[in-house]
């Protein structure tokens, strides 16, 4: 059964908006204009339990304001929104004991004191016992590396550090499902891998439902199962990754090494079953629809034409897949 | 209620607030000299006047002392870690926490009006109980006089971190807290009898003073010290706090309940 039940959800922010300059500041403070902006219109979907999806979409399309929704923190206008059965805004205290919230752009802990104050203070706040609370949090120090830094105050700690520890903040009360609102954002590279692994890890031993909004399509494809594409404030596509790339992206790389140096026109003249995308050097970039013509058929063309050194056939990046997605559904 | 978190919040806060030591140093400094110059003036305004006043110097000088002694109580202004909490929009986690949001920031509101007044009263009444001359200094009050003071001091915290509350509630509308700051001192330093002894302000006020919820902050406390109160009052002037701050928590709450209906968490 479904854990998380959204139906028709609707919000709309009213913005206050005026033009620049300063007649028009004086303006304002007479007769202030406000702009409808809707950021949630008619979005539905379902999470089961133990599943772990992306919630992807351009800036402002509506994500963290669907996360937001789904942890009581703002009401919708319309709609229905089911969470364990609970309607999060409604039942309010009892729903926040159920889910863990990690907004990347903020920060749960407190500033000045030692990171380990702060979970003592979240320890007594979601009424955790003593043995519980060390457990979980043996358990997350261990994951996720982090007992060289518990006495350290939250301020001098760099922001991956900071990133596992708010990781650690939220899980403490081991809710049932996590939403992570760009967990991984202005990570560096390791950071982002220890931060992924443990997601990975956590959805797969302790079968938590994990919702992910994230630009990082890295994550995407090293951690969900399943996208949610919101965009102008409506999910306009859900599926599988894989799904998704072999709708908008079924071509190909092709990147062969040539024994010499060519200028684009003497490529381009000579092959035709596939584009070329770029040339540098005497490396030689293709896209091929493998519906149209095959490697196999391709490799034979071009060895007929040049001397083929080495051969590369890879998927495009999936960054240029979701940028095409975007502007083919046009948000 | 989660008590032990409340508690566990007020703590942590008062920790944070009990670290600047030079802040505290320099307030004693300046407390120390506000209550001088008071008291000059009230010596010069008793030696000029020929008419008989409500209460007598020496109950004026005291009245002063204490006023000073517990001036971190007064709600200034609110809770600047709540006003960032809403400018940067950190508030969201804040609403996603199984406690309630007004008594979680009302427990921050006492811890902010405890720790400044633990770190300034206990040096300003040694200094005025002990080192001032006779004719200066803060008298030692009976014991049933202290009993009534602690009661009423208790009633002042209380009633001021409601006040405060309302201070950080109001954020959700201004952000900036600007305003409010600038012209909140400026009612609750008069009203309180800050500046001016209450009793010492014209008759025809006497009645909307004691009316006003501001009176209970400072005036009681240190008419019970001084002596000026009969201990016997404590019952009248204890309901009068308390009713203003249940009257000022409802108002908060609801406020808060409005606030939070139209709260759009700012950016990301």
């Amino acid at each position: 059964m479904a854990q998380i039940v959204v139906r028709d959800l609707t919000k709309v922010f009213k913005v206050a908006h005026r033009k620049a300059g300063v007649w028009q500041a004086i303006k304002g403070l007479v007769k202030r204009e406000y702009n409808p902006v809707r950021a949630l219109d008619g979005v539905s979907f379902e999470v089961g339990r133990g599943e772990l999806v992306g919630y992807l979409g351009p800036n402002g399309a509506g994500k963290s304001t669907t996360v937001k929704i789904l942890s009581g923190i703002l009401v919708p206008d319309s709609g229905l929104c089911k969470i364990i059965n609970r309607i999060p805004w409604q039942e309010r205290a009892a729903h926040v004991q159920d889910i863990g919230v990690v907004f990347g752009q903020r920060s749960q802990l407190w500033w000045d004191l030692p990171v380990m104050d702060s979970f003592e203070l979240l320890r007594d706040i979601y009424r955790l016992g003593p043995v519980d609370f060390n457990d979980t949090l043996e358990e997350l120090v261990e994951t996720l590396n982090l007992s060289a830094f518990l006495g350290v105050p939250v301020r001098q700690l760099s922001l991956g550090q900071r990133m596992r520890c708010e990781l650690t903040a939220s899980l403490l009360h081991r809710p049932k499902l996590l939403f992570l609102d760009e967990p991984t954002i202005g990570l560096d590279a390791v950071s982002k891998l220890v931060v992924r692994d443990f997601i990975k890890r956590l959805n797969k031993e302790h079968g938590t439902t994990i919702l992910l909004t994230t630009h990082d399509m890295d994550d995407v494809e090293a951690l969900c199962h399943r996208v949610m594409i919101i965009g102008r404030g409506q999910i306009l596509m859900e599926g599988k990754l894989k799904d998704i790339r072999q709708r908008f992206a079924r071509e190909r790389r092709f990147i062969v090494e040539l024994g010499n140096r060519y200028v684009e026109e003497e490529v381009k003249g000579r092959i035709s079953k596939a584009e070329l995308i770029y040339l540098e050097g005497n490396q030689a970039h293709f896209n091929f629809d493998p519906t149209i013509v095959t490697p196999a058929e391709l490799l034979h063309e071009l060895s007929a034409e040049f001397e083929v050194r080495d051969v590369l056939i890879e998927n495009p990046p999936i960054d240029e897949v979701i940028a095409r997605l975007y502007e083919e559904l046009a948000i | 209620m989660n008590i032990k978190a409340y508690m566990a919040i007020m703590r942590v806060r008062f920790m944070l607030l009990v670290q600047y030591r030079v802040a505290a140093l320099a307030g004693i400094a300046t407390q120390l000299m506000f209550g001088f110059v008071f008291v000059m003036i009230l010596e010069a305004f008793y030696f000029s006047s020929t008419v008989l006043q409500p209460m007598s110097l020496k109950e004026a000088i005291g009245y002063i002392w204490i006023g000073q002694a517990m001036l971190g109580m007064l709600p200034w202004g609110g809770d600047a870690e709540i006003q960032n909490l809403i400018r940067s929009g950190n508030v969201a986690y804040e609403l996603c926490r199984p406690l309630d949001l007004y008594n979680h920031w009302y427990a921050r509101a006492i811890a902010l009006r405890v720790a400044p007044t633990v770190l300034r009263a206990l040096p300003l009444f040694l200094v005025s109980l002990f080192l001032l001359p006779q004719e200066y200094a803060l008298e030692i009050p009976t014991s049933t006089a202290f009993l009534a003071w602690v009661l009423a001091t208790l009633g002042a915290l209380f009633l001021g971190s409601a006040i405060t509350n309302l201070i950080n509630i109001s954020m959700l509308w201004t952000i900036s807290g600007e305003g409010i700051s600038r012209l909140l001192p400026a009612l609750v330093t008069v009203f309180s009898g800050m500046v001016v002894p209450l009793p010492l302000l014209p008759d025809w006020s006497q009645k909307v003073l004691t009316l006003l919820p501001f009176a209970g902050l400072v005036d009681t406390p240190a008419r019970f010290f001084t002596g000026q109160l009969a201990p016997s009052e404590i019952w009248i002037s204890t309901a009068r706090q308390l009713i203003w701050t249940i009257v000022l928590i409802i108002w908060g709450r609801r406020l808060l309940q409005r606030g939070l209906r139209r709260l759009v968490v700012q950016g990301g």
